[in-house]
């Protein structure tokens, strides 16, 4: 399953984190700190899955951000790693070309997104306008 | 999709956000956030009700601030207030607010309940999904208690809607990992099975992940999923891209529903209906050929999506392990990987292998790729991938290759990445043991791994090559010569020295016949590198050279001469001094014939799994590492060494073991080399107080005292009058350090009042295989019966490590011996008379009765022995008086032993009933 998803700039600044395992508070800045610590001391040429205690990280980088999940090692890298860009192609496609700063001003938005795809854990919707419905429903509302 | 503007509108909310990027420090940042803080707390807190989008914007700025790290305390009223709103945003802020900041625990569950159950029931799709979610999110057990009765029925009613479902069974899923006892298993298992036959695939996705947890558990309930997952999976392999359309990504057909399908299926032994195992393996076959076909997409989000069902389908393949043509055709596709330019596909194409390599259908085939994956160990840049690839390497190996295998390794070694040398030391010993088919390769190569590595060459390892020189005897020549030309290099490791000087010590004779290793030269050559090295090698060495003097009459003189130096016998090290003097004295006193038995050569070890082996495990996971335990008998076949704990325990006081036994106080039972066949498992000690040894010490005043896979711990004992001082020695047993280590000394009310222990604070780090010693002073005020309780605490990894052990310190220590005639003693006995102070005993004998040993017994409890007071010679008269610091308390011993019954009667009078009673009790269990 995955423990946490963490959308983390090259300054360590996070972005989003999303924990489906209780994380305490104060452990979780130092988790994402070696979390992205982790990720930057690697190059293009190296693997996008590391391990990492006793789970995996796998990572995707978009220019400035980084997006991570943790998961545990039953989990199929390569189904996560295509998940983390199908995600994105979400963002994308409902920011029309999703930037650090859509993420920071409208967390509210990508947690919907994010919840419609991952819960628990585990993947529960994968196509791209099923999972962006309540939110189009939603402006639909404001727009009309 | 409407364009969406900055901040959704929630203007506040923007400048916030960029106020906070626009700080030029954290200092700055907290600031800005504390003013916040108290901005959101006012607003809050005020008069004015603040409308649902104020509402909304403060708990959107409250959570931004909890992302950059900031506990929120506050807010939780209004979030729960949000969700009641009939607005989807305020109710999802305020739902999303609860996800992310209320943990389950929290006071507000029932509030939050109440909104959750007006949600359920709302029919609003959009709302039941929140609902949904949020119990999915927090997952507390008062909340299962409330909804776990309702969830089951959403999930599987005909007319619940999609999206509902999808969080339904994610729901439930989550509260079967909460409170597995609260989710009863029944009538609906069979219906939630159905949904895998669901025309929604959202829904078949989210219902297999929940099939594919609970059947982990309760595999029987749910065997009914194998046919219907099968069925799916063979309708999406074979369907044209364009049925799936809604759910095809990048020219492939459901890839995240098949892996999970895949993994379900992993559950399960291969299905026994021949037709629907015919089915399957046409999926997994199908699966395979894919792979070969021309990519549809020259977008690497094609291939990675095809190559994620590939593995997990390969994943499955090697599980069922029962079609050997599916098992070869999938680790040729491996083998193809391996030089595949995507880095990500080397990685897991190795670790599939690794897998692939235990099956027997698939070994001999992932064998083939050998040179590839040397190769990958050379070139491949990421560390990652290369320890994959030595994994891989120790997983295909068996005899045939083993010699390549290893060599590769060690040259690999050389300059392999420090964070995995230690494995990979660990693994080469395991592999050049188990594969040895004349130890004189196995000799050789773990000396290259101490040359090569020897900071990462545990003491497992070590301990593991003399053990095995010293269970056969045909490589004991060739490895005495070959360490003594390992130790000729100017500078070699200190572990080296260590192998070098015990196996030199125990076969130097096997070489001494060539000049060139004469006694003589050999002696130098370890004397050279003495002063390099740590005291416990210094203490090793020095029973080297005793088990020279024995070898070697010739170079007896040489060695006493060095014995004798200040250096050695004036050492500041407690240790070294007493190894030097007790050796020295006994290479001056003992007749040939003693040294030779005291010296004797070691006895063989008996075999038990090997420690590295055990250790790999550990570091490893045992899970995670390919079986290898199959032929692990192959070590040696001596099986006459039965080595039962009482003959242990009676030779270790003078043999070599014990000598070699660094980490503890001279003349002490247990040995550290045959320890090493423990495991080293970080067992938790127990909380409650060990005795075990405690009588052990009523007659002596020294040994070890308790003993686990960590700590050992040593006593020196010395008293006079009603004063003692005790010597604590802590060993750390492990090559890592001990941390926050304290140890203290309690003792209950009534004891406090009749004995003083005064503690000396000691070092809070213990390295690894270091010993420290604590002093403790003690006093005795007036008699007691109880002991004194030593508390240990420290870190050893992540974890604290809680010793008790019952100190002996006890009545009898404080004795004075007291001579006295016969004439005197029998006055004494008289005037001693009254019924209370006399307490006899009459037990059996625990013990072989001699009279020697039971002499030595009472000396040692601190009485003199009167001789010709008895009229009985085989009778044991004894007088001593105890000191306090208020009185003393004349004490007369009688033990009379029946050897013909096998039974002593004991008998004490002295001045005070509670003494004689005591004494007596003590003096009892000895014999």
């Amino acid at each position: 399953m995955i423990k946490f998803v963490l959308m983390v700039n090259q300054q360590g600044q996070t972005r989003l984190s999303r924990y489906y395992e209780p994380v305490e508070l104060s452990r979780r800045a130092a988790l994402e700190a070696a979390v992205v610590r982790c990720c930057l001391s690697r190059n293009k040429e190296q693997c996008s899955f590391v391990e990492y205690k006793d789970f995996r990280l796998v990572y995707r980088q978009y220019a400035a951000l980084y997006v991570v999940m943790g998961v545990t090692h039953s989990e199929n890298e390569l189904s996560i790693y295509e998940l983390i860009q199908n995600f994105v192609e979400v963002l994308d496609k409902y920011f029309s070309r999703v930037s650090e700063l859509d993420i920071m001003f409208n967390l509210d938005s990508v947690h919907i997104i994010l919840d419609e795809m991952i819960q628990n854990g585990h993947v529960v919707e994968t196509n791209k306008s099923r999972v962006l419905a309540p939110l189009t429903a939603i402006n639909k509302m404001v727009d009309g | 999709m409407p364009a969406v503007s900055k901040g959704d509108g929630m203007r506040g909310l923007a400048v916030f956000i960029s106020d906070i990027r626009n700080c030029k420090s954290k200092e700055a940042e907290v600031k800005r956030i504390n003013k916040e803080l108290a901005n959101i707390r006012s607003k809050f807190k005020g008069d004015k009700a603040l409308d649902g989008y104020s509402k909304k914007k403060y708990v959107c700025k409250l959570l931004f601030i909890f992302l950059l790290g900031h506990d929120i305390d506050f807010g939780h009223m209004e979030a729960v207030n949000l969700l009641s709103s009939n607005k989807y945003t305020e109710k999802q802020i305020g739902y999303l607010f609860i996800s992310v900041l209320v943990n389950s625990n929290s006071d507000l569950i029932r509030l939050i309940n109440n909104a959750i159950r007006n949600d359920l029931a709302s029919r609003n799709p959009t709302f039941m999904n929140l609902a949904l979610h949020c119990i999915a999110n927090v997952g507390s057990r008062e909340m299962a208690e409330a909804f776990v009765s309702e969830i089951p029925r959403i999930l599987v009613a005909g007319d619940t809607m999609d999206s509902v479902k999808q969080s339904a069974a994610l729901c439930l899923l989550r509260l079967n990992r909460t409170c597995p006892d609260l989710v009863p298993m029944g009538e609906w298992t069979a219906r939630v099975v159905h949904l895998l036959n669901d025309q929604h695939l959202g829904v078949v996705t989210a219902a297999t992940s929940l099939i594919a947890t609970l059947a982990q558990k309760s595999p029987d309930d749910f065997k009914t999923s194998v046919s219907l997952a099968v069925a799916r999976l063979s309708r999406i392999v074979t369907s044209a891209a364009i049925d799936l359309q809604d759910y095809t990504y990048y020219f492939v057909a459901a890839p995240w529903l098949s892996v999970k399908l895949l993994r379900l299926l992993q559950c399960y032994p291969p299905p026994e209906d021949a037709a629907l195992r015919s089915r399957l393996t046409e999926c997994l076959e199908t699966i395979l050929s894919k792979a070969q076909e021309p990519p549809k997409s020259k977008k690497v989000q094609h291939s990675n999506a095809k190559n994620a069902v590939l593995f997990e389908a390969i994943t499955l393949i090697i599980h069922h392990d029962n079609e050997p043509n599916l098992l070869v055709r999938a680790c040729n596709q491996l083998g193809q990987f391996l030089q595949h330019r995507e880095t990500n596909l080397r990685y897991l194409a190795l670790e599939s292998m690794c897998t692939l390599a235990s099956s027997e259908f698939s070994h001999e085939a992932v064998k083939t790729h050998i040179e590839t994956v040397i190769n990958a160990l050379k070139t491949e840049r990421d560390v990652s991938v290369r320890q994959r690839a030595v994994d891989l390497l120790y997983a295909m190996c068996d005899r045939s290759n083993a010699k390549q295998i290893v060599a590769e390794m060690l040259s690999y070694l050389e300059t392999a990445d420090y964070s995995i040398r230690e494995e990979i030391v660990l693994k080469v010993a395991i592999l050049a043991e188990k594969y040895a088919v004349d130890y004189t390769w196995y000799v050789d190569t773990i000396l290259n791994l101490i040359r090569i590595a020897g900071d990462y060459v545990s003491e497992e390892v070590w301990y593991r090559v003399i053990q095995i020189v010293i269970n056969r005897d045909d490589v004991q020549g060739y490895a005495a010569k070959t360490v003594f030309e390992a130790l000729q290099a100017p500078a070699c490791h200190e572990n080296l020295v260590k192998v070098g000087g015990y196996i030199l010590g125990e076969f130097g004779n096997l070489i001494a016949g060539d000049p060139r290793s004469s006694p003589l030269v050999q002696f130098s050559l370890l004397h050279s590198k003495f002063h390099l090295c740590s005291v416990p090698t210094r203490a090793l060495l020095l029973s080297a050279y005793i088990k020279f003097i024995n070898l070697f009459p010739e170079v007896k003189g040489t060695i006493q001469d060095v014995l004798r130096s200040d250096s050695q016998l004036r050492n500041a090290d407690v240790e070294l001094q007493q190894r030097a003097v007790e050796y020295l004295r006994l290479s001056c006193i003992a007749s040939t014939d003693i040294l030779a038995t005291v010296l004797e050569e070691m006895p063989p070890f008996p075999e038990k799994e090997s420690s590295i082996l055990a250790k790999l495990k550990k570091k490893k996971g045992s899970s995670k590492l390919p079986d290898l335990n199959d032929a692990r008998r192959n070590i040696n076949g001596s099986t006459n060494h039965t080595e039962d704990t009482e003959t242990a325990e009676k030779v270790s006081t003078h043999s070599f073991t014990d000598k070699l036994n660094v980490n503890s106080t001279p003349s002490t039972g247990a040995s550290l080399l045959v320890d090493v066949f423990s495991d080293v498992s970080n067992t938790p000690a127990p909380n409650d107080v060990s005795e075990e040894h405690f009588l052990r010490f009523v007659c002596k005043n020294n040994g070890v005292i308790f003993e686990n896979q960590l700590l050992q711990i040593g006593l020196k004992s010395e008293y006079r009058q009603n004063l003692g001082r005790m010597y604590v020695f802590y060993g750390n047993k492990t090559s890592t350090q001990f941390l926050s280590f304290s140890s203290s000394v309690s003792s209950n009310d009534l004891l406090q009042t009749q004995l003083n222990i005064h503690t000396k604070t000691v070092d809070p780090v213990i390295d690894g295989g270091a010993q420290v010693q604590q002093i403790l002073n003690i006093e005795c005020l007036s008699d007691f019966s109880d002991a004194p309780v030593l508390h240990i605490q420290f870190r050893y990894g992540g974890a604290l490590q809680n010793i008790a052990v019952k100190l002996p310190v006890m009545l009898n220590k404080f004795f004075q011996p007291t001579e006295m005639t016969s004439q005197d003693f029998f006055q004494r006995w008289k005037q001693l008379g009254a019924p209370q102070q006399e307490v006899q005993k009459i037990f059996k004998a625990q013990h072989q009765m001699d009279s020697d040993v039971a002499k030595a017994k009472l000396l040692g409890f601190g009485v003199a022995l009167l001789d010709g007071v008895d009229p009985n010679p085989a009778n044991f008269v004894g007088a001593g008086i105890i000191h306090s610091k208020t009185t003393q308390v004349g004490c007369l011993i009688r033990l009379e032993p029946n050897t013909q019954a096998q039974m002593y009667r004991l008998t004490l009078r002295t001045s005070k009933d509670s003494v004689s009673q005591r004494l007596c009790e003590l003096l009892s269990e000895q014999f």
